[in-house]
Order: C-alpha cells, then structure tokens, then sequence
C-alpha cells in the first residue's frame, strides 16, 4: 500500500504520545510477574528482562512508529526474552524445574500477564519486600526500585546519598530475599493483619521521605508521594488487605499531598502551614482524602493513621470554624496517648494555643523540656513573638544553633528578620517590607 | 534529492539507566525523527542492540566486539533525504543521543546510481 507523506506525519504525531512514566510502571509489572514465575532468587534475570524489553523499544519505536498497543508489545517481547533465556540457558531451566518443584515443559511456558495476575503478583512482591527481616531503610529502597521502578540515580537523589551506596543497600537486601527464602505469596491469615501493618508502616515511610525529605529535587519528592498512594491503591484492591488502617493511611496522605504545591516555594523551601496560599491546595485529593476518612470509619476501630488523617482533614478546614482548633486539640490529645512523640507533643501545644491562647500554651510547652529539639524553641519563639519579643528572640537564636540542614537555617532567618522588623515597628503600622 | 546515512556512535548504556531514562530518551528520539518526518525527508532507521554482537576479521576468526576500548560503537542509524551533506548534518545536530558528551553523529552519503 502506498503511504502519503501527509498520513505518515500524523501517524507519527499521534504516536509520539507515550503516557507519562509509562516505562518506570510496567517496569514494576513485569519484574513482578516475571518473578513470580521463576522464584524470588531470580528476581535480577526479571530486572535484566525487563530493562532489556525497553531497549527493544527504544532501538524500535522511534523508527518504525510506537506500537497500537504498546504494552501488549512490551509483554510480548519480554516473554520472547524469557523463551530465548531458557533455550540458551540450561542451568536455569534445571534451575527453575528444582524451585517450582515439578517438571516443565520449556516449550510450552507461558507467562500471565492478566491484569489480576499482574495486581496478584505486585501486591505479593510488596509483602515479600516489607518482610520484617528486611530493614526499614533497605524495604524502602527495594520498594522503589522493585515496585517503583526508580533506577539508582532516582533514589540517591530522593535519599540525598549516592549511587554505590544505594547499589550495595539494593544488594545486600536482594540477598537477605533470598537468604531467607521469602516466597512470593499473601501471608496467611493468621499473620496478615500483623504482616500488613509492616507493609502499611513502609509505605508511610517511602511517603514521608517524600513529604518532608530535604533533597531539592522537587520533581523526585512528589514521585515518592505518588508513588506511596499507588501502592496503597494496590492494597485497597484486594478484599484481604482493605481494612481500616488501609483507608485511613490513604485518607492521611491525600490530605498531605493536597498541600504538596503550596508548601515549596519556586526557590525549593519550605512554606509553614500558615503562610500557605490556600488557593494552591488541590481540592481534588482534598475530596479524596474526605471519601477514605469515611471509608476507614466503617469499621469500629481507630489507629494512629485514622488520628493523624481526621487531624490533616481539619486542618484542610477554614480557620474561622470554632470548632476547628478544639477538634484537633481533642485529636492530638488522642494520638498522644496511642502513640507519644516529641513531633506530636509540639504539634498538640500549637493546638492547645489556638484554644487556650499563648500564655497558657508556654506554661504547657515547659513542661516537655525538650532542650535538644529545634522544634521545641521554634514553636515557644512563635508563642512568645507578640508576649515577649526578648524572649522569643532568645528561642529562634537557640532552635538556629541546634537544626542541621540549610533549609531549616533558611526559615528560622526568615523568622529572625520579621522578628526584627516587628520590634522597629511596633507602635507604628507594620510596612509592607516586613510582609513580603 | 540524494540520501545520507546517519550514524549514531554512543556507549552501550543498557543496564546503566532507569526506566524513565530510557523513555525519556525514547520521546526525544521520537520527537526528533517526527520533525523529520514531517519534513518529508524520513526514509528509515533503527537502534542496533549491543549485547550479543560479533566481529569477524579477515581470517574468519570471530570476536566477541566490537567493544575493545572503544566506548564510542554503532547504536543505530537514521537515512534521510537532503540536498546536500550540509543539510543532512543540520539534522543530525538536532539528534539528542548528541547530548553525551563523547557522542557523535557521522553524516555519509549513501551511493544510490
């Protein structure tokens, strides 16, 4: 058939078109598929499958036009790398034959790339990955790699380390995999509840390496949130693993993420919850986060995460709502009970402002004594700024000399400054340089 | 109108970058050759794979190769049509695997008569 130049064109317009990270998803899928076939101890031959099944696309697409299909295509192709492997490779097919325990016909292997075996074969990766043998840094590592298929460079930047560590970390924890012969298969009812709370409490974690990680890579931080909320879907899918704490984590991190324009400014740092142009807040993920705080409350229980999202719910709530203070407050005194901490001991003082005003609220923030904590003085030097300005002076000096990274020094400066110029101007108005 | 052969000459990267690397390149590869297209000048092309590749000297005796010390190999082509070596290497300037530092694009014509 004769080719117009004029179809041609378009066709190759239309084509160029590839979703957004369409690679780094079926990376995922196909390292969990594959691996799910042949054993976790051949989960690098499933890496190695699934990088090469890309090249085949990038030596092909860009000449010959991106496929109708493009992920039939991909699965097509790794599965004709899989036949080649075994025909050429025959101690991986003896291999393979010892660890499913049975005979094979190599001829005939087929490989299920269903959609259900795809989400059976994820989830399952996700509970091998967050083994409770495996450490919480190297989950999250693996996590990325493996069911997010960041490549090394990725997660060096969202770890602020480098590419050598994150390579031996990947190693060391591939080995543990197979060491401790994790099998790829839902925990069985008796530990699936304890198992998924490991799961939840990484995935919780890869998320808040996002949220408030200080690399200034602002495109990488967002992935990782993203990339926790996908994973969670995967969990909510299945009947075993929707449950109460499932939705509630959900719920919490749309909240958050809601906030995640508003709180950088184009410069990279951080925006404190106060200073945050509301209109920047997606409402979208705001309703999300709505819908999975009523999902969790089905059932008759609460968690920390139920807590912490009701709290990030009312916070998405307007300041002049009486209520709003006195319900976080009530909420904070709840978490601290279920799960103490220096981060929710301060948050709950700032609560306890809004309800029972600065002076109460110093008198209250005493009593924790956390003279190492920077948070500690940067909250008192909030407390004191229009009680005592000396001493609010004092804290903002003090929580300085104790934070670690440039841009907490970058905020607490900020404070310092507007400090100065309130003490200058305080009988008269405040000028619009203070303001900016 | 005579036709040229570009020929890209990278380092073998396979295993070397993520996924979204790999598409990354794939959509500027992509965007590249559209314009080309578009142009009416597009005649073929394809990515040639590293792995698995031979060398055979004069001798019949076959190597593993061609990736001695050379980091600079083959790793595809591009035929275009153009009026002259010129305009063949105007397109090659736009070609992204130019983004690597040592990378190259050799522009020659291809003897059609």
């Amino acid at each position: 058939m004769l080719e117009t130049p004029l179809t041609r064109s378009l066709d190759f317009k239309m084509q160029t078109n590839i979703i957004p990270h369409l690679f780094r998803t079926e990376y995922s899928k196909l390292v969990a598929v594959l691996t799910r076939s042949f054993g976790i101890r051949h989960i690098e031959l499933a890496e190695d499958i699934a990088s090469e099944t890309f090249l085949s696309a990038l030596n092909t697409w860009p000449y010959k036009g991106t496929p109708p299909n493009p992920t039939a295509w991909l699965y097509t192709v790794a599965k004709n790398k899989i036949k080649n492997h075994l025909t050429r490779n025959n101690r991986f097919r003896i291999n393979i034959s010892e660890n499913l325990n049975q005979e094979i016909n190599f001829d005939e292997i087929s490989i299920d790339f269903s959609d259900q075996n795809i989400a059976d074969s994820q989830l399952q990766m996700l509970f091998a990955i967050c083994h409770p043998s495996i450490s919480a840094e190297s989950q999250i590592c693996l996590a990325l790699r493996i069911l997010c298929g960041f490549g090394l460079n990725e997660i060096a930047d969202a770890f602020l380390s480098n590419k050598e560590t994150i390579h031996k970390r990947l190693q060391r924890a591939k080995e543990k995999l197979n060491v401790e012969q994790i099998k790829l298969e839902m925990p069985g009812d008796s530990e699936i509840n304890e198992r998924l709370e490991t799961v939840l409490q990484t995935i919780y974690l890869l998320f808040s390496e996002g949220y408030y990680s200080e690399s200034n890579n602002a495109i990488v931080r967002k992935e990782l949130c993203v990339e926790a909320i996908n994973l969670t879907y995967l969990l909510l899918n299945n009947p075993l693993t929707k449950n109460h704490a499932t939705n509630a984590l959900m719920s919490l991190m749309c909240f958050h993420s809601s906030r995640l324009d508003a709180r950088m400014s184009d410069s990279g740092s951080i925006i404190l919850y106060e200073d945050q142009n509301r209109k920047l807040w997606d409402t979208e993920l705001i309703e999300k986060g709505f819908y999975y705080l009523q999902q969790s409350s089905k059932w008759e229980v609460t968690s920390t995460y139920y807590i912490e999202a009701s709290i990030a719910y009312w916070h998405t709530v307007d300041n002049s709502k009486p209520e709003k203070w006195i319900s976080i407050l009530r909420l904070y005194d709840a978490l601290l009970s279920v799960h103490s901490s220096q981060v929710v001991a301060l948050n709950r003082i700032w609560a306890f402002s809004k309800v029972h005003g600065n002076v109460a609220a110093i008198e209250e923030a005493k009593k924790l004594e956390l003279k190492t904590n920077q948070f500690y003085f940067m909250l008192l030097a909030e407390l004191y700024k229009q009680i005592d300005s000396t001493e609010s002076m004092a804290c903002l000096t003090q929580a300085f000399n104790l934070c670690k990274t440039d841009s907490e020094k970058e905020v607490i400066n900020k404070k310092i400054e507007e400090l100065k110029c309130l003490n200058e101007y305080s009988v008269v108005s405040i000028p619009n340089r203070c303001r900016a | 109108m005579k036709e040229y052969i570009l020929l890209f000459r990278h380092e073998n990267a396979n295993g070397k970058v993520s996924p979204e690397q790999m598409q990354q390149w794939m959509k500027q590869q992509m965007d590249w050759i559209g314009n080309i297209v578009a142009q009416n000048k597009f005649v073929g092309g394809t990515g040639l794979l590293f792995d698995d590749a031979k060398v055979v000297n004069h001798k019949k005796f076959v190597t593993n190769g061609p990736f001695g010390d050379i980091k600079e190999t083959l790793g595809g082509y591009i035929i275009v049509k153009a009026d002259s070596a010129d305009e063949a290497a105007e397109f090659a300037k736009g070609a992204p695997v130019l983004q690597g530092e040592d990378n190259t694009v050799e522009v020659r014509q291809i003897t059609t008569h």
